[in-house]
Parts: structure tokens; C-alpha cells; sequence
């Protein structure tokens, strides 16, 4: 079986008409994770004994008639994700030793359909990056040349797919943490709408704006693990009552924000978005320039407000009920000791911010300023709606970048200049191959970024699947 | 705004230890990445209304899961315990 071009689809396939078993499939991927992961180092932990138990299982139900999707396809889980009785640390080492007590909601739904679930994933720590590099143990290398990062924070679920050590895997993405890897890594990446995938077991960054989605290497593939992900869930108060699926007929009609776009982005990465255009252009698309006057505000807004609902979120890690407890003499000492041990660097300095913009005195100059102008930014984005199916952009300003090449956090925090606007505004955005660009002798993969309207997420998978045509 | 950051006192309150080496970097770090972020005070909210479709979401009272169902489980990952309750250091002291 070679599993470096299969897909779901194809797996499903094959799995039905019985060429190969569940578990022949979930063993050719361990071995691939034995054989490529001391390098790469996507997992935090891999689960090959219950992997192969879940994969009979799946071939049992096979047996009788009762497949479904996902039955005996092997996935990974980013490591923010609750599997009950797992370990599920975020790649903290607050969290270093923390047992899941119940499933994610998406882990549940995944169970229910009998898929494989390989391991726990490398990430940036509580999802703070772009590069793995704020990892607790380690960074994750990037399998089209290993001296760069895998982008981030979901870098390990990316990089376990890009090196065919999992079919699909599951990230989060809170300001481009699917999307930025994605696209490092040559897959497809979606961050849905929010509140269409619930968020009950997922460890919360910043409520406003995180999100589950899915990594995968085609676009079909993005659509049957967001069709099984999907959905309303009680335990989740932001999850949407009924997911409306936004069925407006396409116009096919695509915008660029050509003038937010164009500073600072590499040419080469442009010459690769105006040739996707083109194509777009043979396929009937009308691609006008569209201006989105708040767009450039975006990456200081989230620099507000992420930091602000992180703070706030992080403070239950205080070694009291769960995780790390340092030893000390009063309560408050437990409380610092334990977050200033178990928390890293990057948590501690986006905590300390966090803390700045809401505190007494600056929280109407910073976080109630940046809420306003986030609010313009949205309606920016209905405006658009209004003349275009999607807004599209390249999904990053520049391909993957080495190790300790962004050691100041300003110029990490602009990888996510393209990425964030979405969630910002809470529409689904999918990044979808470009082509590569080279970079010191790496041919590097690019994505291409398509936002469409909130429940927009058909609109996306069409036009990805036109822009994933013409790569192949 | 040229607001002087006392980053001791913000550690603080964050209820971070953290070491003076680290200190004196974010003493650098922040007001950079706050000088970044200022760059929306120039934008106009005026007239500007958010989130108008906000609403509160609850769950009816009701259908409690059986006593004891999670207990074990959730006091198996507390760091010290006495029986059945967390144990915590006292929290409020009297002054002497």
C-alpha cells in the first residue's frame, strides 16, 4: 500500500471494497511514524496500542456493512484537544502530566464514526505561535526541509500530514494557527465559521476567536472531516443553533484587497496569487480589486483582544485543581511559582500583555478600542459579501522561515497578518495549495487564502476545488 | 498616551513569578508590541455598534447527571486532596 498520495477518499474506498484491512492501513502509518517522526517530531505522544485496537474495531464494522466516513481512518489530535483518559498538555509543562476527564465534543463525533486516532500532536504552547518553536518539548520541523519551522501553532498536526504519518488531523485556529501551517506545508487548512464546530474540550486561547478545523490533503477530504465535525452542541453556548448553511447561489464573482495585500508580502508569493487568479479567470471567475478600509487595523486589534481573552482564560491554571502545583508557603506564592515554572515565555509575555489592556485605567484605550474597530473590520467584511463570494488572499506574506528566524515577537505576530481578519470577523477561511516558491535551494509550498461569508464553508470547498484542479 | 509600565507591579498582578533577567526583557518587549497595537487609536468608532446580535446562552436546569458520576475523576487530577474535597493552602489569614 503506498500511502504517500492517498486521500480519504481513496481510503474509504479501498477500506469498502476490502483491498487492504483498517489495521493494515492504521500500521502502515505507525510504521511511517516510526520511521520518519524521530526527525520530524509532530507527535507528543503516539497511541499505538489503542490505535490498532480502534482500527479492528473499525475493520469489524466494515465487516458487517456498517462503515461510516470515517471508519478506520487514522487522524491525529492536536494536543489542546480532550480525549478522555489521554494525556492533553498543549504542550505546556503546566499541563505536562494533566489526564483528559472527559471527550471533546469533535472526539466524540469522531468516535462515533469509528476513525483512528494515531496520537497527540505537537504545538506552540496553548497555541501561542506561528512555528512550534514556543513548544514545551520541542519544536517540529517542517518536512519540505527540515531546517525550517512547520508554521504554527497547529505545526505538528501539519507536519504529521505533510510527512503521511496521519491520513488528516484536527488543529485549532485562533488567528491563523490552521492556515499558516497549512499553507507551510503545502495542505489544506479550514478555519469554520464561528461557532460551527463546538469548542466543548478544546482549552480556550481566546474565546472570541478560536475554532477547530482540519488538516487534510485535499479539498474533498477538508469537507467530509468538516461535515463530521460539524454541527450544534449544548455543551458549547457559542456553538450556532442550527449551522445555516449560507445557500445563496455563487456570482462567482472573487475580490481582491489588493492595496492591504501588497505591502510586505514576497513577490514571488504574489507572482504565485496572480497566476492563481488567472486561472481562476480561465475557470469564469470575475476577479475585481474590493477595499476593505479596516483590514490594516486587523493585526493590532488581535494583538489587543487575543492577549486580553488569553489572560483571562489561563488564569484556571493556578495549581489548584488541576496540573502543576509548585510547593510554597501562602496560597498567592502557589499561584505565581506554579504559573511562572509551568508557563513559557511567550505564554507568560501575552499573559503580562493580556493583563496591560484590560487593566483599570488603559482597558477603554486598548481592549474596548480594539472591540470597536474589530466591529468595523466586520462590517467590512458584509459590505464585501454583499458584491463577492469570497475575498481571497495569499494565506501567509512568505514561505516557512528557519529556526530563530523570527526571535523577536513583533515579527512573529506578523505571520499572521493575512490570517487573523477572519477570525476577527468569524468567517470561515480555507487555505488551499498555490504552488512552491524557492527559498535557498527548498521548493516551498504557499497557500492560497479564500474567506468567504459567515456559513459560506460550500462556497470555500467550490472554489478550492477549482484552485486545487489546476495544481495537480 | 505615554503611559510609564511598571512591569513588576503587572507580574504581579498576573500572579507571575517571573525571573529579573525575564523582567527586564518584557520591560523592552511590551511597550514595543503596545506601540504596534496603538496604531488603531487613530481610527474613528464613532457611531460604531458592536455586537448587536450578542444574546445570553443557557442551558435549562435540568436532567442532573448521577451523584458522584465525575468525582473520582476530577479529584484524581487535583494536586493534593483531603477524602473528598481539594486542599488549598488557607486563603485568608488573620493579621497579627
Amino acid at each position: 500500500m503506498d500511502i504517500s498520495k492517498l486521500t480519504i477518499v481513496e481510503a474509504r474506498r479501498a477500506l469498502d471494497a476490502k483491498e487492504y484491512s483498517a489495521l493494515d492501513l492504521t500500521n502502515a502509518y505507525l510504521d511511517a511514524i516510526r520511521a520518519k517522526d524521530g526527525e520530524i517530531h509532530a507527535y507528543l505522544e503516539v497511541w499505538e496500542k489503542s490505535a490498532r485496537d480502534e482500527a479492528k474495531t473499525a475493520d469489524e464494522k466494515i465487516r458487517r456493512g456498517k462503515a461510516s466516513t470515517l471508519t478506520g481512518i487514522p487522524i491525529a489530535i492536536k494536543d489542546n484537544i480532550l480525549v478522555e483518559g489521554r494525556v492533553a498538555s498543549s504542550a505546556s509543562k503546566i499541563l505536562e502530566h494533566y489526564v483528559a476527564t472527559y471527550d471533546a465534543t469533535v472526539i466524540k463525533k469522531l468516535k462515533a464514526q469509528g476513525a483512528v486516532f494515531l496520537g497527540r500532536t505537537n504545538m506552540d504552547e496553548f497555541a501561542m505561535g506561528s512555528s512550534t518553536e514556543n513548544s514545551a518539548f520541542g519544536p517540529t520541523k517542517n518536512p519540505h526541509d527540515t531546517k525550517r519551522v512547520p508554521g504554527g501553532s497547529s505545526g505538528g498536526s501539519a507536519a504529521a500530514v505533510a510527512a503521511h504519518m496521519a491520513l488528516a488531523a484536527l488543529g485549532s485556529d485562533t488567528g491563523g494557527s490552521i492556515r499558516q501551517p497549512a499553507s507551510h506545508t503545502g495542505l489544506n487548512g479550514l478555519k469554520p465559521t464561528y461557532g460551527a464546530v463546538s469548542r466543548f474540550g478544546l482549552m480556550a486561547l481566546g474565546s472570541s476567536l478560536d475554532q477547530i478545523g482540519q488538516l487534510t490533503h485535499t479539498v474533498a477530504d477538508s469537507q467530509i472531516l468538516f461535515d463530521a465535525i460539524c454541527g450544534h452542541d449544548e455543551n458549547d453556548g457559542t456553538s450556532l443553533p442550527d449551522m445555516k448553511k449560507n445557500n445563496a447561489p455563487m456570482k462567482r464573482v472573487i475580490g481582491v484587497p489588493r492595496i492591504f495585500l501588497e505591502k510586505g508580502t514576497d513577490s514571488d508569493i504574489l507572482a504565485c496569487f496572480e497566476k492563481t487568479l488567472e486561472k481562476l479567470r480561465a475557470k469564469g471567475y470575475t476577479v475585481v480589486d474590493i477595499d476593505l478600509p479596516n483590514l490594516s487595523y486587523s493585526l493590532a486589534v488581535y494583538y489587543i483582544i487575543q492577549p486580553a481573552e488569553a489572560s483571562t482564560n489561563l488564569a484556571r491554571y493556578d495549581g489548584i485543581r488541576y496540573g502543576l502545583s509548585m510547593q510554597a508557603p501562602s496560597i498567592q506564592e502557589v499561584y505565581s511559582k506554579t504559573r511562572g515554572v509551568g508557563f513559557g515565555p511567550e505564554v507568560r509575555r501575552r499573559i503580562m500583555l493580556g493583563t496591560f489592556v484590560l487593566s483599570s485605567g488603559y482597558a477603554d484605550a486598548y481592549y474596548r478600542k480594539a472591540r470597536s474597530v474589530r466591529a468595523l473590520i466586520r462590517a467590512d467584511f458584509t459590505r464585501a459579501f454583499e458584491s463577492v463570494d469570497a475575498v481571497v488572499t495569499p494565506t501567509c506574506p512568505s514561505p516557512a522561515f528557519k529556526f530563530g528566524a523570527k526571535s523577536d515577537p513583533l515579527a512573529m505576530y506578523a505571520e499572521d497578518i493575512f490570517s487573523v481578519p477572519a477570525n476577527l470577523a468569524g468567517v470561515p477561511a480555507l487555505s488551499v495549495p498555490m504552488g512552491t516558491v524557492v527559498s535557498d535551494d527548498s521548493d516551498l509550498p504557499v497557500g492560497f487564502q479564500i474567506i468567504g461569508p459567515h456559513g459560506g464553508e460550500e462556497t470555500l470547498f467550490a472554489i478550492g476545488n477549482d484552485v486545487e484542479k489546476f495544481e495537480v | 498616551m505615554n503611559e510609564k509600565l511598571d512591569i513588576t507591579a503587572l507580574a504581579k498582578l498576573a500572579r507571575l513569578e517571573v525571573s529579573s533577567e525575564e523582567l527586564a526583557r518584557l520591560e523592552k518587549e511590551i511597550p514595543s508590541i503596545l506601540e504596534f497595537v496603538r496604531t488603531i487609536q487613530t481610527v474613528d468608532v464613532s457611531g460604531v455598534q458592536e455586537d448587536k446580535g450578542l444574546r445570553n446562552v443557557m442551558r435549562a436546569d435540568e436532567n442532573p447527571h448521577e451523584t458522584e458520576l465525575y468525582t473520582k475523576k476530577l479529584l484524581d487530577a487535583a494536586p493534593a486532596r483531603e477524602g473528598d474535597r481539594i486542599a488549598v493552602k488557607q486563603v485568608i489569614s488573620r493579621k497579627k
